[in-house]
């Protein structure tokens, strides 16, 4: 449970960082936090949900279901850090 | 609780509403595009049929030259429909399948190859299409899915990537973007104006291909309800076997229904759906009218909103880093 509390915490960050390089060109033009929607502040389309999927997939060697695929999951930083971290410690299992 | 609200909130003054449009297509031509005519190409749905009938209503059909523009995957009757709308009014047609120029420019290959990114067996005699998850089932976002059918008849259903979803899309775009590439081909030589044929559902939610079937010179019937676009059909005597078809899109090799590639339901209900945000009504009256619940009413609310966040970069027009003060646009 430790590894996965220092795995994760680097989440957002690392979150942060991809979509304001892949989405913004590095800029602050849409300031969100950590509680915002993607979609409605926004930020990414449903295009660029596919793209934070494949990201995911990538970056912490996931698999993400189809009935994972909710805003509940996906829709924000803080979302994003607890359904990653309940996935990589669903894998520890 | 009783609906206080229904279909009949959509009901337009029929005779009217045809004369208002007539008069503004007139206008529009006379006044802003100075075109003597209108190119209007006919699918064999309700919508361009309608558009059709209009512009034969305000213009005379004389000014009204119609394009049928089949390809390889349009179903069998799209052809038949059309040219019974264009035998109707009595407007002039030119018959040309785009076959060929897909072909040429690599949209079925290209197609095919990014449907065998998702399902690699993927081969001659199949049949495919891109379909989302029904808004109404539940909270999931609505990711697009390949479904494909081999020639034995077995269905794979499997979710599409990123760039498998982008290179369909891309590719199956040039079906709209060669039929619209055509259609001003027609209105130059004939120095005619585009008329699109949206209807408010489309228009709104931006079910339509940027520089495709979303390019034209007017919108006649953008403002309307798809109910109301079914109104004016009726009494403007568009044929029956037009009125009565199911509305498709016809651009995939499987047949496939508004409501799985585009729409959250079926468009009566779509209907009221917008009509009641737009007019701010009861979320119960407006769930109870649709025949849904107020959750999912909620949940076809959203995927309204995410569409028009989507379609603000459909509708937008060239963008200048600075305005230029002596070009006015209309």
């Amino acid at each position: 449970m430790a590894d996965t509390e220092i795995e994760t915490k680097g989440v957002k960050t690392k979150l942060r960082d991809f979509i304001v390089n892949n989405f913004l060109f590095g800029t602050d033009e849409l300031h969100f936090d950590d509680d915002d929607s993607f979609l409605e502040k926004g930020i990414i389309d449903s295009t660029g949900i596919l793209e934070l999927i494949e990201y995911l997939e990538e970056t912490y060697a996931m698999t993400i279901e189809d009935d994972e695929l909710i805003p509940e999951n996906l829709d924000s930083l803080n979302r994003v850090e607890v359904f990653v971290g309940r996935k990589m410690s669903d894998g520890k299992d | 609780m009783p609906a206080q609200f229904s279909l009949s909130g959509l009901l337009l003054d029929v005779p009217a509403e045809v004369e208002r449009i007539s008069d503004s297509v007139r206008e529009i031509l006379v006044k802003k595009l100075k075109r003597q005519g209108v190119v209007v190409a006919l699918s064999g749905g309700i919508d361009s049929s309608t558009v059709a009938a209009l512009c034969v209503h305000a213009l005379g059909a004389e000014k009204v030259y119609g394009l049928q523009m089949p390809e390889r995957h349009s179903s069998d009757n799209t052809l038949d429909l059309s040219g019974l709308v264009a035998g109707h009014f009595g407007i002039r047609t030119h018959f040309q399948d785009i076959t060929l120029i897909l072909e040429t420019v690599g949209c079925y290959q290209k197609q095919e190859d990014a449907y065998r990114q998702v399902i690699p067996q993927y081969g001659p005699g199949w049949k495919a299409k891109i379909v989302l998850p029904s808004v109404l089932s539940g909270d999931t976002l609505r990711l697009f899915s390949l479904v494909a059918v081999s020639p034995e008849g077995k269905e794979i259903r499997k979710r599409l990537t990123l760039n498998a979803y982008l290179e369909i899309v891309a590719a199956t775009n040039f079906k709209q973007r060669v039929r619209k590439m055509l259609e001003y081909y027609h209105a130059d030589r004939l120095n005619y104006a585009v008329a699109g044929t949206p209807n408010r559902l489309e228009y709104d939610q931006g079910f339509f291909v940027k520089l495709g079937d979303g390019a034209a010179d007017l919108k006649p019937i953008a403002h309307l309800y798809k109910t109301q676009v079914y109104q004016l059909a009726e009494y403007l005597g568009v044929p029956e076997e037009i009125r009565h078809r199911p509305p498709t899109t016809d651009t995939y090799s499987l047949p496939q229904s508004q409501e799985e590639f585009f729409f959250s339901l079926p468009y009566d209900k779509m209907d009221l759906c917008l009509y009641g945000k737009n007019h701010g009504l009861p979320d119960s009256e407006v769930a109870f009218a649709a025949g849904i619940t107020v959750e999912q009413l909620h949940r076809v609310y959203g995927d309204i909103e995410q569409k028009r966040r989507t379609a603000a970069y459909l509708h937008a027009a060239p963008q200048l880093a600075e305005k230029i003060k002596e070009i006015v646009a209309y």
